[in-house]
């Protein structure tokens, strides 16, 4: 360990574990998502194979995080000739030792297309049709070592900006950049920090929001579990720039890894003089706290999220006053999403003006999203904002498995709406999915096919708002559970035509009277299913039918009907 | 019925428009305010104007001009030009749906529900035309049990809450006891308590501000459940019979049963704005109680008998006289009551002067805060709280000492929070670890009885750091250098050491009371119970001078009185040395004053205080005695000395409404009413003239007390009539300057502050702005003087005796009711635990507590409350009488008693208390 006095020794300390890290093999085992499906006894299957060989010295085994590809999962890549592998089971182990560690060739059924051809991320259309960027490091570096993370780059973007950046030219940078939030607002990001460097405070709060609570995202858990240095890089940056001291990292409990992987990075970045009193002999300060979240969905927003920390009940409150006039403890407060401080080092790194360069008009830059549900390659994706809902569901996403039909993408979580194949083409950006009714939300993209009922996914999404409304609000609290009874009501066969007049007016009520952000999108999923697929709403009260075939209540749609005829 | 508002003191600066309406309205305020004080009435079920908005109920939604979309009217602020309007049809359909869906949570049960006819719930719905219905059918949330079950105060129904958490921000907020939670999330928020423990075995201090506050019948009184719908009750509006504070009450009277069914506060009522404590809220089930006096009686053989009202006012008249004619002026003394109106104060010393023809008069201020008129009298030159309650907030730093307010005074208290939450400091110097003294900044937990030590050690300080303010001292106050002087011989470090404290606590406390900008002091029994009581109040007198800090608003001495009454019991001249409005009886044009007033020749006799006349009876001068509304043989200390001597007495009669322990020495009781049954005032302790209302008739034959006092007056000899309560305040305002531009018709709504010499006077609402009553503010010279008993070997504690939030005094009106029995039913003693374990006590156990006067076997309550070394017991319990060990030591001015310090020993208990083990637990 190392206390870095200046950013010079930072360089340095690079140069030297890079130095020493240059040439050596390595085997990545993701040891976060995958440990789902076994990866701990596949890294074990490793490091025995590699000691039996007696290649210790020269090969690395690493646990990793996500490397993106969940389908495969799970997943190994062998540096230096980045082979990967998927669905690896320990019985596989020796062979890729043997072959691919030591022989260099390639073990072709354990490749993505069980061939020699799809052996490399470059060839697999998944990673063809990504930029990563954010998620560079991820599943590169070994997030539990901070030499590792720095000999990647790490912290780099903090000597730059502590090597003579003043704040205000940290926050121009960022403004250059035009980056905006991530977590699903989309707000200027600089915009925020101008603003609460502007407020006269003894101290200012800076907040990283790990509370990912989407149904189906992880991508901040993601980058906390497979880069954490990255977020703690990200959050010294707006530190510095919103004139803070002292930082929280706000994470849900359910992310286990996640907070043991940035629990163990602050702690490393504060032994090598990176976070604490006088960082890189700067003279600026600044320290990151992990709290961990209760399981309250609602305490991803911003004021709830300031009541939690607190130590009060996790419940918005009216704004203004805005977080960054008065947040944490009364004071000024910056809260940023994880990918969005993961972003803010490259900024730093290649300057503003580079970074808006990627991206559409209004929004800069790339976004990750969680690819799941019926489409081949489900997983972690990042693509430039503009890409369309075709190139991430078809593309990076290989299609629709078993030759059925694409129906629609739910986007932006239970917040968001249900794009229809008639804006496959859409560019997504922050602007262009709020004119379809949907968000950008975090990032949760989940692919429908013809066997999924609109109904029934409306019935979920309000289902999970219904139960994480915080109760505070009288229309949110109440008119969520009426709208999932009635919801409940249709896809029981016991809906009548009337009910849909009901939906639309009490989620117009419920969007239009709630106080916070999760009553005002929870009817989101209702009301864009009802304007996209109001023929499957009126099979279901109408002809009591349910065309997907989901509902057991009703009918089965035409076609097996005719079957049984015939 | 219209609600008295504070004066308002912001000046609006912003004028909007409001449904067509102009208003002018203060920066800062919402146009919720603003629209209400239009008497626009925007629908709203979460709103309380005592607490910070959280637009939560999403009912008052207004559309300003300009704006996107609606907002809620409760947080959205003022604006230059802003133009409003309350009810177009989108927002009437968003609010019928809102309400709609609280409608559709809530067991629609009006016709059995007991708050039908008092519920926003039932307005709006009405108002709206709302369909419970209209999103689906209800499922109520299991009705019992819950928190409140078996809690005889408070009844909480799940299936009535519509969740607005009204009752759980202002447990939090305002009242700062956090006993109530909401649980759960979503549709199954819920309010409760944490970890859903019973009320009572929460942090709960049973104000009743949760029901106060709940729109809906959820929360309600369980004492009222049944006893008559909202609706069909009357509300009349009085004055709080307990503490100093002088909260305005609405008794809500079911007149069909003539009984009170519950009692409420008025939001935005002075002093209170609607908050009430466990006493105001709870306290009046005493009212009812079978054992009121209803009859009068006469002692015959040893045992009372029933007697007519002819016969036993005869008997009294009689023999008063008699004993007056035999035995001089200072053979007959009366004893007037703080408990009772103004009128009645009046009334006694009138008798007393008149038919009694002396001036042997006294009250229990001499129990309590004696020391505060003399002593204040003295530096000042009148004797009360120098500010208003309502200026407790604005202050910037407070100077606690001796003072437990959350608990004697707990609107006061409540007051105090709130400066507390706007940042003002806080100072506590009190041996107990009261709720004040973990709450403050500096707390200096003194040795009972060293408060001349302390308070010299500060001024010291002060004047050793040069924060004293030599332009005050010199414009506004005398005697200044023999002060200095006396000052010189007093040190911090000594003070640190006979107080037992930091000796840089000290120095801190005297640096933050002179520099806080304002501050003020704030002090109760814990200075005047003493015999040095006078002298520790001058001191604190001399302590605002020396830095200034009086006579500016929230800056002074604030003497918090502790009987609903007894500023006015005092003003009423109920005292032996001077007539209404502290006229000196000395004074020969005051004599001839009330001579041609009275049409009779006023006695020129000194008279004597309460101990003073127990010791006269033990003696044989005084042979009869007049009781009005006291009970000292209860609340005096050494009660079997106090006892003894009134046996003595030739002839005693007591008016009352209980039979307490000095009426059943009497040999003729009269049976007296409540301040439910009757008309008058009370002035409260910021000076403050209330009107007091009949709200039910009295039960039995028992009169009015100006009545009874009219007839005994007339018994004796001297004849009085009146027809109403308002020609005795009439009359005594005629012949008190300081009442003088009273009325009842000015006082109707809100009260009247004295100094109000004339009609048009506004009252005061602080004291000794630019010259001080007296002209200048006198420096008093105080050296220490230590308490009269001592610790040593054989007693080697200290006990101190106080009130307890739930009790009130000799606790013959508390202990009545039961919610109050149920929480705190017996007597108890605190103690330290480093004491407790040296003797082997453990919380709860049963210890005995004797002294040179006699022992006391109660509970004992181990913590950390008390310093090691200290004891102390509160006084309300008649069973189980703490004044019977207690030291007839008294002030060496106005004759207090010493309270606060007698030396004491504790043992545990050989025999369990006098209720047992099992019926404790």
């Amino acid at each position: 360990m190392t206390r870095l006095g200046s950013a010079d020794e930072l360089f340095a300390a690079r140069a030297d574990l890079a130095a020493a890290a240059d040439g050596k093999k390595r085997v990545l085992v993701c040891s976060t998502g995958c440990l789902a499906i076994g990866a701990r006894d596949i890294e074990a299957a490793f490091r025995e194979g590699i000691a039996e060989a007696g290649l210790d010295e020269e090969v690395e085994v690493v646990a990793t995080g996500c490397h993106g590809l969940c389908a495969m999962a799970p997943v190994v890549v062998v540096e230096p000739d980045d082979v990967m592998y998927g669905r690896v089971r320990p019985k596989f182990v020796p062979d890729v030792i043997a072959k691919t560690v030591q022989g260099g060739e390639i073990v072709s059924r354990l490749t993505y297309g069980r061939d020699e051809a799809s052996a490399h991320p470059r060839d697999i259309p998944f990673f063809e049709h990504q930029t990563k960027r954010v998620l560079h490091n991820v599943g590169r570096v070994d997030p539990q070592r901070i030499e590792d993370a720095i000999a990647h780059g790490a912290y780099g973007s903090v000597a730059k900006m502590l090597s003579g950046m003043q704040p205000d030219e940290v926050i121009d940078e960022v403004r250059t950049s035009a980056i905006r939030g991530r977590g699903g607002g989309g707000f200027p990001v600089w915009r925020k920090w101008e603003s609460c460097k502007g407020y006269a405070a003894d101290e200012r709060y800076l907040i990283c929001n790990a509370d990912e609570g989407d149904p189906g995202a992880f991508m901040d858990r993601a980058l906390l579990e497979g880069d954490p240095h990255g977020v703690i890089e990200g959050m010294i940056i707006a530190a510095f720039a919103v004139g803070s001291t002292k930082g929280y990292v706000y994470v849900r409990a359910e992310y286990p890894i996640a907070v043991r992987h940035v629990q163990l990075a602050i702690e490393q970045a504060r032994e090598w003089g990176l976070l604490g009193e006088d960082i890189l002999g700067s003279g600026f300060g600044f320290d990151i706290e992990v709290r961990e979240g209760a399981g309250a969905f609602v305490c991803g927003e911003a004021s709830a999220l300031v009541a939690s920390i607190e130590g009060r009940r996790g419940t918005p409150r009216p704004k203004p006053p805005r977080m960054t006039e008065q947040g944490l403890f009364g004071m000024p407060t910056n809260i940023n999403n994880v990918e969005t401080f993961a972003n803010i080092p490259m900024i730093i790194a290649e300057g503003g003006a580079v970074y808006a360069q990627s991206g559409t008009e209004g929004s800069k830059g790339t976004k990750i999203f969680a690819l799941a549900g019926q489409v081949k390659n489900t997983g972690l994706v990042e693509v430039p904002m503009g890409a369309t809902i075709r190139d991430i569901v078809f593309g990076v996403g290989g299609g629709i498995p078993r030759g059925r039909e694409f129906k629609a993408v739910q986007m932006g979580g239970p917040s968001g709406g249900c794009v229809p194949a008639a804006h496959l083409d859409l560019p997504i950006d922050y602007d262009s999915l709020r004119e379809v009714g949907a968000i950008m939300g975090s990032g949760g993209m989940i692919v429908m096919d013809e066997t999924t009922c609109m109904v029934d996914i409306a019935r979920y999404f309000i289902s999970f708002c219904a139960n994480e409304s915080c109760g505070a609000c009288a229309p949110c609290r109440l008119g969520n559970v009426r709208l999932e009874q009635i919801l409940d009501r249709i896809c029981e066969g016991q809906g009548t035509e009337a009910d849909l007049d009901t939906l639309e007016q009490l989620a117009d009520v419920v969007r239009s009277t709630t106080l916070c952000g999760l009553g005002q999108t929870a009817p989101n999923p209702v009301l864009s299913t009802m304007e996209y697929f109001r023929d499957e709403y009126l099979a279901h009260v109408v002809d009591k039918t349910c065309p997907a075939g989901v509902c057991k209540a009703l009918v089965p749609p035409e076609p097996a009907l005719a079957g049984s005829e015939a | 019925m219209a609600i008295a508002t504070a004066p308002d003191t912001t000046t609006p600066t912003i004028t909007l428009t409001i449904d067509g309406r102009q208003v002018s309205a203060a920066d800062g305020d919402t146009v919720l305010e603003a629209a209400l004080s239009l008497g626009i009435d925007i629908p709203r079920l979460c709103y309380d104007p005592r607490l910070t908005p959280v637009p939560a109920c999403r009912m008052c939604y207004v559309e300003v001009e300009g704006g996107r979309e609606p907002v809620t009217a409760c947080t959205t602020k003022v604006a230059e030009g802003m133009v409003v309007h309350t009810e177009t049809d989108e927002i009437a359909a968003m609010r019928k749906s809102v309400l709609e869906l609280i409608l559709g949570d809530h067991r629609v049960s009006c016709p059995t529900c007991d708050k039908n006819g008092d519920c926003a719930l039932m307005d709006y719905a009405y108002r709206y035309r709302a369909d419970q219905f209209a999103f689906g059918a209800y499922q109520p949330p299991p009705a019992v049990p819950n928190f409140s079950t078996g809690n005889e105060a408070i009844a909480f129904d799940p299936q009535l809450c519509i969740t607005c958490a009204r009752c759980v921000r202002i447990c939090d907020e305002l009242v700062m006891a956090s006993a109530l939670t909401l649980t759960g999330r979503a549709a199954e928020a819920r309010v409760s308590t944490p970890f859903e423990l019973p009320l009572n075995e929460t942090s709960c201090v049973l104000c009743g501000m949760c029901i106060s506050t709940c729109p809906t019948g959820a929360m309600y009184e369980r004492g009222a459940v049944g006893q008559g719908q909202c609706k069909d009750l009357e509300s009349v509006r009085t004055v709080c019979p307990y503490c100093g504070v002088g909260c305005v009450l609405e008794l809500n009277v079911n007149r069909q049963t003539n009984r009170v069914v519950r009692v409420t506060s008025p939001v935005g009522a002075v002093p209170n704005d609607g908050n009430l404590c466990v006493k105001g809220k709870f306290g009046f089930e005493f009212v009812h109680s079978p054992e009121r006096l209803t009859t009068p009686l006469i002692k015959e053989n040893g045992e009372f008998r029933e007697a007519g009202w002819d016969e036993a006012l005869e008997l009294t008249g009689r023999r008063l006289r008699e004993l007056r004619a035999e035995h001089g002026p200072d053979g007959i003394g009366f004893l007037s009551s703080c408990r009772c109106t103004n009128e009645e104060n009046y009334l006694l010393q009138k008798m007393a002067r008149t038919a009694g023809a002396t001036n042997n008069i006294d009250q229990c201020a001499t129990t309590c805060h004696a020391p505060s008129v003399a002593g204040l009298a003295t530096s000042f030159g009148s004797g009360a709280m120098t500010n208003s309650i309502a200026e407790i907030k604005d202050v910037d730093t407070m100077f606690i000492i001796g003072s437990n307010p959350t608990e004697a005074h707990p609107i006061i208290g409540l007051e105090m929070k709130k400066a507390r939450r706007r940042g003002a400091k806080m100072i506590v110097c009190d041996p107990r670890r009261t709720w004040v003294a973990e709450h403050a900044d500096i707390h200096i937990q003194h040795k009972p009885g060293t408060d001349n030590m302390l308070i010299n050690a500060l001024m010291r300080h002060i004047l050793d750091e040069g924060l004293h303010d030599p332009e005050f001292i010199a414009s506004r106050c005398e005697d200044f250098e023999a002060f200095e002087a006396n000052l010189e011989g007093f040190s911090v470090e000594e003070a640190a050491e006979v107080c037992d404290v930091d000796a840089d606590l000290i120095r801190r406390a005297a640096e933050m009371y002179a520099q806080g900008e304002p501050s003020g002091i704030y002090y109760t029994l814990g200075i005047t119970e003493h015999t040095s009581g006078t002298e520790n109040v001058m001191n604190l007198a001399n302590l605002a001078m020396l830095t200034g800090q009086i006579g500016k608003p929230s800056s002074g001495v604030n003497p918090l009185r502790g009987q609903n009454n007894v500023q006015g019991g005092c003003d009423m001249g109920a005292m032996h040395m001077s007539f209404p409005g502290y006229q000196k009886v000395v004074d020969e044009d005051v004599r001839l004053k009330f001579t041609e007033a009275w049409k009779v020749e006023m006695p020129t006799n000194k008279g004597g205080r309460i101990p003073d006349m127990v010791e006269a009876a033990d003696e044989g001068s005084l042979r009869g005695l007049y009781v009005f509304g006291e009970d000292p043989a209860t609340s005096e200390p050494n009660q079997a000395k106090v006892i003894a001597s009134l046996e003595k007495l030739d002839f005693m009669a007591v008016q009352e409404i209980f039979m307490t322990e000095t009426a059943k020495l009497a040999d003729v009781v009269l049976p007296a009413t409540t301040f439910a049954e009757k008309d008058g005032t009370f002035t409260n302790t910021e000076r403050r003239v209330q009107r007091v209302r009949k709200a039910i008739d009295p039960p039995g034959q028992a009169k009015p007390d100006w009545e009874i006092l009219s007839l005994v007056s007339t018994a004796m000899g001297h004849p009085m009539s009146y027809a109403n309560a308002g020609e005795i305040f009439d009359e005594m305002a005629s012949l008190t300057p300081s009442y003088g531009g009273m009325s009842y018709e000015r006082i109707d709504e809100v009260g009247l502050q004295w100094p109000c010499p004339t009609p048009d006077h506004p009252g005061t609402r602080f004291l000794h702005e630019g010259r001080f009553t007296r002209g200048l503010g006198s420096f008093q010279q105080i050296s220490f003087r230590p308490a009269a008993e001592l610790p040593d070997e054989e007693y080697p504690y200290i006990l101190s005796t106080g009130r307890t939030l739930y009790n009130y005094n000799i606790g013959n009106m508390t202990q009545q009711v039961r919610a109050i029995r149920q929480k705190q039913g017996r007597n108890f003693v605190e103690m330290h635990e480093q004491d407790a374990a040296g003797l082997g006590v453990a919380d709860g156990d049963d210890v005995t507590v004797a002294t040179r006067r006699g022992e006391l076997t109660v509970r004992a309550r181990v913590g950390q409350r008390t310093r090691p070394g200290a004891l102390w017991m509160p006084f309300h319990f008649v069973d189980e009488p703490t004044n019977r060990i207690t030291n007839d030591a008294f002030d060496n001015i106005t004759r207090t008693a010493e309270y606060k310090v007698c030396a004491a020993r504790v043992t545990k208990a050989a025999a369990p208390s006098r209720y047992g083990a099992a019926e404790l637990s």
